[in-house]
């Protein structure tokens, strides 16, 4: 955790209010997410209890087990939410654009949707519950004994896919919601409690004739604001112990069927409160404007959901149940990527982001107090270049040397060699800087106008790299099953369909 | 029947703390528990005293729910019952797996009642007579059910009840712990793991007593358990030996310190007590609440957002250190980079400017002070 995190925990504890600790928002919102609360079965590995879904604030959806111990429900459960993920990912997968991919003899024409699917979840132990659904779902047989309906296998490849995504930072196709807004402010208390949306809500959103601790407080209390789930309150549990026997034992259709519906009545009241509480939780992060490196990072994503949707509609093979050697190690390396990527373009597109690495001295911030917009140098091979300098002065070098390349926010494009740091009379530091790229094709001085910071100009400078591409990308045939197929697809075994169903 | 507790030989500090409530006894868990926050002497203390924190906590104001679900005790039960039904078939052939045995038969002692005596002495001492036994013969084949074992915590005696002992395997005794998260695809949950191998330590140190007790060379009790979870979404039984030997440090170590708690309550007040009884006539505690305050206070604690999982004091000492202030409410990442701080409107205000930093504080103070002046900076638009 950074200072500056700390700094604005400290800010939170003292106003009982969150505290922003970025300036803009660092994740894609979709026109039209799709909700989702899972509720499990306490104890089970992994028993939906219930789910509430839907793209609409106004109209969720209450899917239910009647009786959770069976597996025909189960089943039956994740038939129904298929019906509400598959159409809802398959709306994304018409519309789609033509792009050029790589370079020279290589390029190409390929295609990829103008939008994808976006599924928000209330925390990150959803997503880990939906995974597990994904794997006991994406194995299924749809005929033979204890068939499924077809739309079950495919639940769990997208859930699987969906939760596999979750683990990029750079992705938005599958996010927790407590995850998102601890990214966004930081509170007065712990991250444990932070993992628990209403309480974090309370912080950054409270009521108003409450603060935050306050708010917080009353958030734990399961009667007036129930756990965001998958993890269900106890007490609750025990009162669906008690209808869950009335389903079993009804002695009538008339009965069991009004025992279902104080069942799901009960459910609904369970899961209203969440579901309200993450759309309102959405706007807030609605509220800030994108950061500007959040569109490419959505269209990665697109190209993702391009690649998955097109495999599964190619009949794809369900995601194996292990990974094989060669497919972990690029994961890894993809996974290193994205942090990398996450990082550096979180601080390029954030001053207040950025201020982390002015406070460790790989950034710097100042007031350019000489400029040379029109200086040339001789090249070793005679040709005169246009290479503009300026001066910047700044309260603290941090740990800038001469001879380092630094780039600045404000022109991401263009490259600047530190000559050198002197200091002050006053005490500030002078920082020389040689300005190279970002001029447009002009050679010759000067400048045109805006292409290099001007006299009075309030700039920064960071030795932190601005993310590019990783060099190799793998070609089609190696890439991971999630753009095609893995080198050695595959095969499904009797022993991953194999389950007990008592 | 539950188990009945004798009484124990423990301090009479320890047991004038408790009053004229009955004892609560020590399990794995509230030791393991006490590993987690290994500095609190607070929960020590009032472990040691076998004072019954829930009441307690009751009785100073809002509580911590730690309810089971019904639907994970039916589940964990029913599990445990399949394990052992047609005498203990499943867990004979995961032991066979698991371990290599060769016999495919072996005798079970069920020692959750002896006779009709489901008390712990009875029990205990059942236990170590068939492990004297176990231990003479090389080739005994006797699984031990819920054997009970005894193990000196800090001066009191504590009864603990693993799952199984496993028969005598390569000259081996191996404990066996019994879950019901699953383990998919050959993975479970690595945070319950750890907390049943704290548990397996505990188990493990406790057997060893036991047989050092009787003569018997303890290391006869293998530093690797034996961990039984259902099996992807079903519930037949997978089982993986797990190594136990970093849980044993943990564990022996905690119990080293458990020494001191006696010195700690020796520093009370001699008339200090925290019976949480009630006067059968009129009804009311017999100690008023704010008494049981001023005892629970003068015990040091030492909180952080982690005893939230595990205390049943934790509202009230979370109270307490915002009342304070106290950093560690906001974990621990915040409270270690603040060295020196004791509280966090200090830090704030230190931060601000509006207080003059002591030499030790300079340098955080500093720090902090461009962090707050970067935030305010950057947060009104001062865009570089
Ligand atoms: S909640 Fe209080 S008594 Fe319990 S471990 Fe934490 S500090 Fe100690």
């Amino acid at each position: 955790m950074s200072t500056l995190r700390v700094a604005a925990a400290l800010e939170a504890a003292a106003t009982g209010r969150a505290a922003p600790v970025t300036t803009v928002r660092h994740v894609h919102l979709a026109d039209r997410p799709l909700v989702l609360i899972p509720l499990s079965l306490a104890g089970e590995a992994c028993a939906p209890l219930a789910a509430m879904v839907g793209t609409d604030r106004d109209a969720p959806v209450l899917l239910t087990v009647p009786n959770p111990k069976d597996r025909t429900d189960r089943f039956h459960f994740a038939a129904r939410l298929a019906g509400h993920v598959l159409p809802y990912c398959e709306t994304f997968a018409t519309d789609t654009e033509s792009y050029e991919y790589g370079r020279g003899k290589a390029r190409e024409l390929r295609e990829r949707s103008t939008d994808a699917p976006q599924l928000i979840v209330p925390n990150r132990a959803g997503v880990g519950f939906l995974r597990l659904l994904g794997r006991s779902t994406r194995f299924r047989r749809t005929e033979g004994p204890y068939a499924v309906d077809p739309a079950v296998p495919r639940l769990g490849q997208w859930l699987s896919w969906f939760t596999d995504q979750n683990e990029f930072p750079t992705s938005s196709l599958c996010v927790g919601l407590t995850q998102m807004l601890t990214a966004h402010w930081a509170t007065g208390q712990s991250p444990t409690e932070d993992a628990h949306l209403p309480a974090l809500m309370g912080w950054i959103d409270p009521p108003p004739d409450t603060d935050g601790p306050t708010a917080a407080r009353q958030a734990e209390d399961p009667s007036r604001f129930p756990p965001a789930g998958p993890t269900t309150d106890p007490v609750f549990d025990g009162m669906l112990t008690e209808l869950y026997t009335a389903i079993g034992q009804a002695s009538s259709e008339r009965r069991r069927a009004a025992a279902i519906r104080q069942l799901e009545e009960q459910l609904r009241t369970q899961l209203l409160p969440t579901w309200r509480l993450m759309w309102r939780g959405l706007d807030l992060l609605e509220e800030r404007s994108a950061g500007r490196s959040v569109a490419s990072r959505w269209q990665t994503d697109r190209d993702r959901f391009t690649g998955f949707a097109a495999y599964v509609a190619d009949g794809g093979l369900p995601q194996g149940r292990w990974e094989h050697a060669s497919g972990a190690a690029r994961r890894l390396a993809r996974l290193e990527d994205a942090a990398d990527r996450y990082a550096s373009e979180r601080a390029f597109d954030d001053p207040l982001v950025m201020a982390e690495y002015e406070l460790t001295g790989e950034a710097v911030v100042g007031v350019v107090t000489v400029a040379n917009p029109s200086r040339t140098v001789v090249s070793s091979s005679g040709r005169r270049l246009l290479r503009p300098s300026l001066t910047l002065t700044v309260p603290h070098s941090g740990r800038l040397r001469v001879g380092d390349e630094v780039r600045s926010p404000a022109r991401t494009g263009q490259k600047a060699e530190v000559l050198a740091i002197r200091r002050t009379e006053e005490g500030p530091y002078e920082i020389d800087f040689e300005l190279s790229g970002g001029m447009g094709r002009s050679q010759r001085p000067p400048p045109p106008p805006g292409t290099v910071p001007e006299l009075g100009d309030e700039v920064c400078y960071t030795s932190l790299s601005v993310f590019t591409l990783p060099a190799a990308l793998p070609d089609d045939a190696s890439t991971p099953w999630t753009h095609g197929g893995p080198p050695q697809p595959h095969a499904p075994t009797d022993d991953d369909a194999n389950e007990a169903w008592e | 029947m539950p188990p009945t507790s004798p009484q124990a030989p423990g301090s009479i500090r320890l047991d004038r703390l408790r009053g004229s409530m009955e004892r609560q006894d020590y399990s794995a868990r509230k030791i393991t528990a006490l590993t987690v926050n290994p500095g609190c002497e607070r929960r020590a203390v009032l472990d040691a005293a076998g004072i019954d924190k829930s009441g307690l906590a009751a009785r100073l104001g809002p509580t911590a729910p730690f309810g089971q679900s019904p639907f994970a005790i039916t589940r964990q039960r029913a599990f445990e019952e399949q394990l052992k039904a047609n005498g203990y078939a499943e867990l004979i052939t995961l032991l066979r797996a698991e371990l290599e045995v060769p016999v495919a038969e072996a005798a079970v002692a069920d020692l959750n009642t002896v006779g009709e005596n489901a008390g712990w002495w009875p029990r205990a001492g059942e236990t170590r007579r068939l492990l004297g036994a176990i231990a003479a013969d090389h080739d005994a084949r006797v699984i031990l059910d819920h054997p009970v074992l005894t193990l000196n915590v800090a001066g009191t005696n504590a009864y603990l009840v693993p799952d199984a002992v496993s028969h005598r395997i390569g000259d081996h005794l191996y404990i066996v712990v019994i879950k019901s998260f699953a383990a998919v695809d050959g993975q479970a949950d690595a945070g319950k793991v750890a907390e049943a191998a704290k548990q397996a330590a505990v188990y493990v140190l406790a057997l060893r007593s036991v047989l050092s007790g009787i003569g018997v060379d303890p290391t006869l009790v293998a530093e690797k358990f034996l961990l039984v979870l259902p099996k992807d979404f079903a519930n037949r039984p997978y089982g993986r030996l797990v190594d136990l030997r970093q849980q044993l440090d943990a564990v022996r170590h905690q119990l080293a310190r458990l020494g001191r708690v006696e010195e700690r309550a020796a520093t009370l007040p001699p008339e200090a007590t925290l019976d949480l009884s009630t006067d059968p006539r009129t009804g009311h505690p017999t100690v008023g609440t704010d008494e049981l305050v001023h005892t629970v206070e003068a015990l040091p604690h030492l909180y952080g957002p982690r005893c939230l999982d595990m205390c049943e004091l934790s509202r009230y000492c979370r109270d307490a250190a915002l009342r304070d202030g106290d950093p560690a409410h906001l974990g621990s990442v915040v409270r270690d980079s603040l060295p020196g701080l004791a509280s966090t409107a200090a830090a704030y205000a230190l931060a601000r400017g509006e207080l003059n930093p002591s030499a030790a504080q300079e340098e955080v103070a500093a720090l902090l002070g461009d962090a707050v002046r970067l935030r305010t900076l950057r947060l009104a638009g001062g865009a570089a």
